[in-house]
């Protein structure tokens, strides 16, 4: 199946010289959620702009809907939407019409059963008719999304939808992001929150200075580089481990009073491997009084994957 | 490049005119109640002093200049702040990304921000009824030159707005260069009635030009042929599309 956005070598260096995106290749799939993670300053904001056509790439092309977007960026544009990290909005804008402006600059016919609809499903309904300056910086997000939505996109970018937002709205917005899907639209979404893009994304990226460091999904990923920690505790300290012990990756502490076990693969493997440990301790004849298991989340492997390439480039 | 968006473009041109009279108190009054002041000042107080100018009472003579003063600076400084507050607040994300190109955004920013000085140029004729008298000798071409007039300094209000990167930068044209080039421009008096070396000066001044060219349409005299006039008017407007044509290219202070 053809990718419904196709980047390829793009980069982009800002003026003053700062390169913001390095080569950068990246396709994404029709109807997928796609999680793009990196730390500050890593491009993401630059990756998403720069498609969008707020950015002017140095160089590289990209493709939407299988069309050049330097060149049908009409057609493709009026098919993605774009919710932006910055709360910007025309303080002194009604809601409802801030919304049916945007469908209308899109080159929409009004409509105001849909407006209505992505309203009410946004809870912005009873805010209709406040100014925009008036709501709270949650839902001046949702109005964002709201904004972003109202031309029906089939390709939608969010730029850290949930920053600054509460639990129960976050909630929500995973709720609407998940019914987005369903209606067949591909989401593009950055975030720092990275159980976010474990609960939700299919595909997950990884950026670090501009540069894809790994791209793959999200199940692939944690069992590819998801490791289970399992720290056993011992009543009483051994000196050296028995041979069928020593084969697994275990190593004991330096009192010797704590087996700690890394392995596994993220697939539920290491959990069996623990309980095999665990038989053969008894075998042992080693007695063992506490069980501290961990499997390792999506964070873990962000952290442990941008460090590492950090401690590289020193 | 190729098509045009008319629903985008109407939903610009609606959404910069609502903005426009948003604040139609400090937009409409404001200028109406300037050029009343100018009346009675110039017209009533000063007027009755002064001798007919080419056969027309000095109340009538100054209406097109009033009307100038209003449309260049009211032209200038909506369309301006239409494009630099979007610019300003980070709003102006929505627009680029878009489907809407050059042709687009001109004809909404730049045509909402005309007809308002429109709205203006037929308030203040209005107002004028109501302390002199006058008759347009050309009504239509005083139209289309209010048109054009409207038209070229909303586009150079436009550019200015995407020039400025501070709000002291959107103020300082205006006032550095726009006041001072009308008020010397012939708005009050004709430049027949300066001393010479002043007189060769004065015609370096484009707003002369465009004083002269509406005053010609309303009440065909003028101090300067109306089609060097109106030549250099649609020069004017031909540069700054040019302008606008190269920013978009190039996506100058629009786009990183
Ligand atoms: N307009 C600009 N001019 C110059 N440099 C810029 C500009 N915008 C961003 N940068 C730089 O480009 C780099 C990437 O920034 P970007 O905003 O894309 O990061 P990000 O991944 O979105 O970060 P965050 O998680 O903080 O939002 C940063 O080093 C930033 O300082
Ligand atoms: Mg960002």
């Amino acid at each position: 199946m053809q990718p419904i956005l196709e980047v390829r070598d793009l980069t982009k260096v800002y003026q003053g010289g700062l390169k913001a995106l390095d080569s950068v290749d990246l396709a994404i799939n029709r109807g997928e959620i796609f999680a793009l993670l990196g730390p500050n300053g890593a491009g993401k904001t630059t990756l998403i702009a720069a498609i969008c056509g707020l950015v002017r790439p140095t160089g590289g092309t990209i493709s939407a809907f299988g069309e050049d977007l330097s060149k049908n960026w009409r057609s493709a544009r009026s098919r993605i939407g774009l919710v932006p990290q910055e709360l910007a909005t025309d303080m002194f804008e009604k809601v409802q019409y801030a919304v049916s402006y945007s469908r209308g600059l899109f080159g929409l016919a009004p409509n105001p059963a849909r407006i209505e609809e992505i309203l009410k499903s946004l809870s912005l309904w009873d805010k209709r008719d406040e100014q925009i300056r008036a709501l709270s910086g949650g839902m001046k997000r949702r109005v964002l999304i709201a904004k972003a939505l109202a031309h029906d996109p089939d390709l939608l970018f969010l730029d850290e939808p949930t920053a600054g937002v509460d639990v129960e709205l976050r909630r929500d917005m995973w709720k609407l992001i998940g019914e987005m899907r369903e209606r067949g639209v591909t989401i593009i979404l950055t975030t720092h929150y990275i159980e976010e893009a474990e609960e939700m994304a299919d595909r997950v990226g990884i950026i670090r200075k501009g540069q894809i460091l790994m791209v793959d999904d999200k199940e692939a990923m944690m069992s590819r580089l998801g490791r289970t920690e399992a720290i056993i505790t011992l009543p009483s300290a051994v000196a050296g481990l028995p041979d069928d012990i020593a084969t697994y990756p275990v190593t004991l502490s330096d009192d010797g009073k704590e087996l700690c076990y890394r392995g596994g693969d993220g697939s539920g493997k290491g959990k069996e491997e623990v309980a095999n440990l665990t038989k053969a301790l008894t075998r042992a004849g080693i007695d063992y009084n506490g069980i501290d298991i961990h499997e390792s989340s999506l964070e873990d492997i962000f952290v442990d994957l941008v460090e590492e390439r950090t401690g590289e480039s020193k | 490049m190729i098509g045009f968006n008319f629903r985008s473009t109407l939903a610009i041109y609606n959404r910069e005119l609502m903005r426009a009279l948003r604040t139609a108190f400090q937009s409409i009054l404001a200028p109406v109640l300037t050029t009343s002041l100018y009346f009675i000042v110039f017209g009533a107080a000063i007027g009755s002093r002064m001798p007919d100018l080419g056969g027309v009472d000095y109340g009538a003579f100054i209406i097109p200049g009033l009307l100038l003063l209003t449309l260049l600076s009211e032209s200038t400084s909506n369309a301006s702040f239409g494009i630099y507050m979007p610019r300003f607040t980070g709003t102006i994300y929505e627009l680029l990304s878009a489907p809407v190109g050059v042709a687009e955004t001109l004809v909404g920013f730049v045509g909402a921000a005309a007809t308002k000085s429109l709205i203006l140029a037929a308030i203040i004729l209005a107002t004028a009824t109501l302390f002199v008298d006058y008759s347009i000798a050309h009504p239509v071409l005083a139209i289309g030159y209010i048109m054009l007039v409207a038209a070229s300094f909303s586009l150079f209000g436009f550019i200015l707005g995407i020039w400025a990167d501070s709000f002291e930068k959107l103020g300082i044209i205006p006032a550095l260069f726009l006041i001072p080039l009308t008020f010397l421009g012939g708005t009050f008096y004709s430049i027949d009635m300066l001393p010479d070396p002043w007189r060769t000066i004065a015609l370096f001044n484009p707003v002369v030009y465009l004083v002269n060219g509406l005053r010609w349409t309303f009440y065909g005299s003028s101090d300067i042929n109306i089609w060097v006039s109106l030549g250099l008017t649609l020069g004017f407007l031909a540069i700054c599309v040019a302008t606008i044509a190269f920013i978009f290219k190039t996506g100058w202070r629009l786009r990183e």
